[in-house]
Formats: C-alpha cells, structure tokens, sequence
C-alpha cells in the first residue's frame, strides 16, 4: 500500500478517534435531519436532489438488506429483485384499487381516509402504510425462506444462477398473472405490463390527511429517512448477536461452523428470511413513492445494481454499504441527469442516463480487480482477501491498524 | 473425452434394483412421458415443435459449448458469454448493412456475405472473449472464486451498454436465406430455410469443436488443464495460453451463434444476449456442465422444451418455464442428466 494512502487513512482513523463512536452517530443523524432544509439554503431548486435523496433511502435500507445475505453469510444472491417485486405488488394490493370488488365494491379502508382528496369513493383494499410496510417485511421474510429453502445444499456459483433462476421467475410471475396465477382463479393481480397505480400516499394513523409528495417531500423524506435508522439499528444489533455471528462464522468455512455446533439451515434461512423482508420493507416504500408498482422495475440489472452498491462499498461492512449505496443511487438518480449535456459537447450523442448499467459494470470489474475489499471494507474480510498475499501489509503499523478494525467488527 | 479418463477397475457394486435406475432417469423419463402425451394430443403440432425445437436447440448449443469449455477449465460461469453471443450478431448485420446486400442481391454476393459475415463475427467474437479473460478473470486466478463471477457480471453490463449505444433499438437483420420459406415436408412439418441453414452451419462447428477437443494436441492440453492444472504446468502445458484458447474456441462458437440467430430471426437487439446466455447456460448444466455432447444434448432438448411451452403454456410463460428447469436440476440433479462425467468429457 502506497504511503499516501497510508497516511491518509492514518488521519482518518485518528480523526475519528477524537470523538466516541455514539457522538459521531448523533452528528450523522442530526446531519440527516437538517439535510432538507440545508439543501434550501444551498440550492434555488432542492427538490431534483431530495427526490434522489429520498429514492436513496430506499435502496440504503436494500442494500442492507441484501449484505446481511452477501455480506454477513456469504451467500451470494443475484436474484435481490424479487423481493422487492414481492414487497411492492404488497403495497400495491393493500394500497390501491387494484380489487375494485371486495367488500361489495365499497372497498375495506384501515387506519386511511374512506374518501379520496375529491371526495369521491375509494374502492379496494387501503391498509395504512405504516402497517404494510411490516406486513410486506413479514410476507416477503416467508417468500425469502420459501426461495431459499431449495438452495440450501447450493454453494458458490451455483446459488448464484439458482437465486438469478428466481429472481427472474418472479416477475414473470407476476406480469403474467392478470387471470389468476397459474390459471387458477380470475382476479387480476398486477394488470400486465401497465401495473398497479396509483398507489395510495402515506398517512399517519391518527389522521386522514395524506402526505402531498411528489408536491411536498420533506414528510416523505423524513419517513424514509427513520426506516433507514430503524434498519441501520436492526443490522448492528443483528451484527453482533449470536445470530450475526453464526453467520460470519458460515461465511468463513460452513464445515468448521457445522462442526462448532451452528444449525446451518436455520442460519442460512435466517439470513434469507432477514435479508428478504428488508426487501420487501424497502419496495413498499419505493412503491409509494414512484406511485406505481411495475414489473418494468423488476429487472435482473436492480438486482445487480443492489449487488454493486454491497460490494462497492465493502461487503459485510455496514457503514460500507451505506455508502456505497448513496453513491450509486446518487450517481444513478441525480449525477448522471446532471451530466446530461457533457457527451454533446464531445461531438458525442449519447443519453449519459443510458449508460448508467454499464457504469455499474465497470464500477463492480475495476473494483473486484483493485479493491475487492471495498471502499470501506470490514476488517475481516480484508483479512481473507489479502491475507495471504500482501504479507508484507502485515507488518508494523498496518498490523495493528487491521488487528484493531477486527477487535471491532468481531 | 473417454481416452483422457484413468480406466477404472471393476468395483464390486452392488445389483442396482430398478428403483434406483428410475430415480436415477426420473427427469428423462418425466420429459419423455411429456413428449408422448403431447404427441398424443396433436402429432402433428409436436412434431412440427420439436422441429423448430431442435434447430432453435442448435443455436443453444452453440453457445452452451462455450459456458461449459470455460467452466470446464476454470470453473467459472462466463456471464458475459451471452453478450460475446450479442456482439456476434451485430457484427455480422453491420456487414451485411455496410456492404448493402439485400435479399435482392444475385445468389454469389449473397452466399459470400454469408461466409464473410460468419469468420468476422466468430473472429471479432472470439477476440472479444479472450480479451475479456485478460482484462476481467485473468487477474483474479487466486481470488476466491466469487470475485471473478461478480466481474463477469460487470463485463456482461458492459458489453450490453455497449451494445445499447451501437443499436439503442431492435434492428432487422436482411432475410438473407428466406427464412420463413419452405424448402422440403417430411411427415407433413414444413422444413423452412432457416431450419436447413442452421444445420449446415452448425454441425460442421460442433463436429469440428469435438474433434479439436478430442483429437489434437491443443484439445489434449485442455483436457489436461481441466483435470488438473498444476499437474498440467507441471507436464510442460503453458495452462494461461491453454486457457485464452479456450476462451477462444468459445467465441468463435459464440460468434457463430450471433449471425446465425440474426438470420434465423430476422431481428437482433443489444439485450438479446442476456435471455439466450440464461437459456444456454441451462442447457450447459442439464448436459452436466464440462461436459461438451452432454451441452449440445442439452441444448437441443431445452430449445424443444421452449417449442412446446410456446404452444402449450403461451410465449409469456416460456422463460419462466426454462429458469423453473434450470433450478430443479441445479437443486436435484446438479450433475446434469449425463450423470458424474463432468469436466471436458
């Protein structure tokens, strides 16, 4: 490793060592809270960067999801999508008119106004949003061990094409289920190709008012942004519970885990169940706000796209993902928009918003190639992955520097 | 290949009972029986489905030899493959459109199109994966064994971004053969010129492929290098060069594929490649992946299997219908329908 790096690093860890980790939190937090309001005082037109912003808080709270599959249990997923497909479509039948018949057409509203904004009948199925989003988390959790029961003999390469396999299935699924599914019945799933919209806006339970986004984003923003903390609470303390460590402890060597006592399918399940339901959390969020569920969305490439903010970012590191997660999705949501005009002024004609899957790309293969730790790998991993190789990194002030990361993680 | 294996000497197995064979043979009796029904129902609907099955299965196997070469050798799903696949056919139409050959050209411009188009796009293909191998696995030979699948992945966006600026929208492919007419009846299934086309390229490649693997010194260090690459280095095999030629061999293939499913049919588009490498790579597990017959079997039966969902299920379920297989033999039966001869046999 290179001096420069070195010592940047160096700096870094010593300027976090000025502060406790807890007060650091608290900064980062109150950073987030203030953040709409510091993007009015900075921008003429905040509303381009907080719609991206608030389309990263969903895609945070998946890429957590998916680096509690890849990153703490090694199990690599490529079929991510399809629990949010399945986190979605559930906001997108408990939240719109999607079943125009049931109770008689009068609809069956819980904790949601009875009547639209115009005051005509809202008929279907409304269920308050902050009930659905556990609902979905719940119902996908059970898709998640349904899909991943099948490929728990699976290892490497294999559970990679056998959970691409589903992710691919279920969309197909449910685009093609506007007869029943499989035949079986007549209702009308997910309307095709068109999808399922509008979905019904947020409200909290204790009043009819909506929220007023695309109009008004900050209440959305501030939604999306305590589900991220919820999640973010939720991966540390699952990090480093039993259940955390069962799963690093698979990842490292599935022979030894077994051999030390760790019920393998319960933790691989676990990881699925877990991973899944954030998914699922996340899609209904992302169903809200896009307004639609579509199975446009649904493609092997979010999968991917998920895949690259873990492993951009550092798998199995926390803070790592989150990252890594604000950077793609920003790149992808605001950056690339911004960049527009560039390619023009190159004699180039090209959408820059075209070519954001092939960045990913490139993204994952310098990655993988320079620094398959990540940005901000976890300790561990570093370990496995340059352990052997780079022994001279061992040596000196590098050497305590890792020992202690690891203290950490572990 | 059958020479390269150590000859084994006669175990004392027990007597199988014949429900070990049928729980053995479950997924092949299961197909047959389908195929029977189905035959039952409508002779002539089936046949005429396992006809387009089986020249639609040729392109399938082509492209399924190229997963299995390279999983054979370094057991590592090539996912750009698909795209490597994509780059053929865009190749080739480019030729066709920059020469202006039309399907009103005279009948030697156009077979010489044909031949010209076929060695660019297997050349460029096959540049194109050993190129590939350089920049994206060939770094990662002791990384463990995700890092290189994560950078196919990446590879494989790449190249259908790529793909996407070079034709941002399906482009029509010239009828060169006349696809759609018929050239001969059997049975009463029309034969039409695409089926006859794809035969006439594709088995001379398969042939040639198999007896290049099976025959030559090349093949026989490939084989080697598949059984044990140490070993292989040890007997004086340069395994890196061994390698490029297998990512050779399955570009040209693949190349090869590209321009006959450009003509075969008639509309080529960036993201072509990504559902045929699925389907292929299905193919390439069901023959038992290393396994060269076994992938081009494999490759026939799955382009039937979709002929038939196409007719019974409905196009919109065939996908689903093809990944559903691709996990029952991944999860029951990941040695392939062959059974244990896996790895460059």
């Amino acid at each position: 490793m290179s001096t420069a790096v070195a010592t940047l690093r160096t700096n870094a860890t010593n300027l976090r060592r000025l502060l406790p980790n807890w007060v650091w939190g608290l900064i980062f937090i109150a950073l987030a809270i203030l953040y709409p309001y510091i993007l009015d005082q900075l921008l003429a037109a905040p509303d381009d960067l907080l719609d991206a912003s608030i389309y990263t808080l969903g895609l945070i709270i998946m890429a957590l999801g998916l680096n509690i599959v890849v990153g703490f249990a090694g199990l690599l997923d490529l079929g991510y999508v399809a629990f949010y497909a399945i986190g979605a479509f559930v906001i997108g039948w408990l939240g719109s008119q999607q079943f125009p018949d049931v109770n008689g057409g009068k609809g069956i509203h819980i904790l949601t106004p009875v009547k639209s904004a115009f005051g005509s009948d809202l008929p279907g199925i409304h269920v308050n949003f902050f009930l659905v989003i556990f609902i979905a988390a719940v119902f996908t959790a059970i898709w998640g061990v349904i899909l991943g029961a099948p490929t728990l003999r699976l290892r490497g390469d294999y559970l990679a094409i056998v959970t691409l396999a589903f992710g691919e299935i279920v969309p197909r699924v449910f685009e093609n289920s506007t007869s029943g599914i499989f035949g079986i019945g007549h209702t009308d799933f997910s309307n095709g190709r068109q999808g399922i919209t509008p979905i019904d806006k947020i409200n909290f339970p204790w009043t009819d008012t909506t929220f007023r986004y695309p109009l008004e984003l900050k209440p959305v923003y501030y939604v999306g942004l305590a589900m991220v903390l919820l999640v973010i609470f939720l991966n540390i303390r699952l990090r480093d519970s039993r259940l955390g460590r069962a799963w690093i402890a698979v990842r490292e060597d599935e022979v030894a885990a077994a051999a030390m006592g760790v019920n393998l399918v319960r933790t691989k399940l676990w990881a699925y169940a877990l991973g899944a339901a954030l998914g699922g959390f996340a899609g209904c969020f992302l169903g809200t706000y896009t307004n639609t569920v579509n199975v446009d969305q649904f493609e092997f490439g979010f999968s991917v796209f998920i895949l690259s903010m873990v492993i951009i970012g550092g798998m199995g590191n926390i803070w790592g993902v989150i990252l890594g997660a604000i950077a793609l999705s920003m790149i992808n949501r605001y950056v690339l928009k911004e960049l527009n005009g560039v390619p023009e002024k190159f004699g180039l004609d090209f959408d820059v918003t075209s070519i954001s899957f092939g960045l990913y790309g490139f993204f994952m293969l310098v990655m993988m190639v320079l620094r398959p730790e990540g940005l901000l790998p976890s300790g561990r991993r570093k370990l496995e992955l340059h352990g052997e190789v780079d022994e001279s990194d061992h040596i000196g002030a590098e050497s305590d520097h890792e020992l202690y990361e690891v203290r950490q993680q572990g | 290949m059958e020479a390269a294996s150590i000859p084994e000497t006669p175990s004392a197995q027990p007597p199988r009972r014949f429900g070990d064979v049928l729980a053995d043979n479950i997924l092949w009796v299961l197909m047959l029986l389908a195929l029977v029904i189905f035959f039952a129902k409508d002779p002539h609907q089936t046949l005429d489905d396992v006809k387009t099955g089986l020249s639609n299965g040729l392109i399938w196997a082509l492209i399924a030899l190229g997963y299995t070469l390279v999983y054979g050798i370094i057991e590592l799903i090539n996912f750009a493959h698909g795209e490597v696949f994509m780059i053929g056919s865009f190749v080739s139409v480019s030729i066709w459109q920059t020469l202006n050959i039309t399907p009103d050209s005279a009948i030697l411009p156009i077979i010489g199109s044909i031949l010209i188009g076929l060695i660019v796009s297997m050349l460029a293909s096959s540049t194109l994966n050993v190129m590939i191998e350089r920049v994206a696995y060939k770094p990662l030979r002791n990384a463990p064994r995700l890092a290189p699948l994560i950078t196919a992945i990446g590879m494989s966006f790449i190249l259908q971004n790529v793909g996407l600026l070079w034709r941002p929208q399906p482009d029509s492919s010239p009828d060169l053969i006349g696809s759609q007419n018929d050239y001969f009846h059997v049975f009463g299934v029309a034969i039409e010129h695409s089926d006859v086309f794809a035969v006439i390229v594709t088995v001379p490649l398969l042939v040639g492929l198999l007896w290049f693997v099976g025959q030559t010194r090349y093949g026989k260090a490939m084989r080697a290098t598949a059984q044990d690459p140490d070993a292989a280095r040890l007997m004086g095999i340069n395994v890196n060069r061994t390698i490029s030629l297998t990512f050779l061999l399955g570009g040209l293939l693949a190349g090869a594929a590209g321009m006959i499913y450009a003509l075969y049919n008639g509309t080529i588009q960036f993201n072509q490649g990504f559902t045929a490498g699925l389907i292929a790579f299905t193919a390439a597990v069901m023959g038992g992946i290393g396994n060269l017959k076994g992938a081009v079997v494999g490759g026939l039966i799955i382009g039937v299997i979709q002929s038939i969902s196409d007719t019974h299920f409905g196009q919109v379920w065939t996908p689903a219908v093809v990944f559903a297989i691709l996990i029952l033999i991944m999860v029951f039966k990941p040695s392939g329908l062959f059974g244990e001869e896996t790895r460059e046999g």
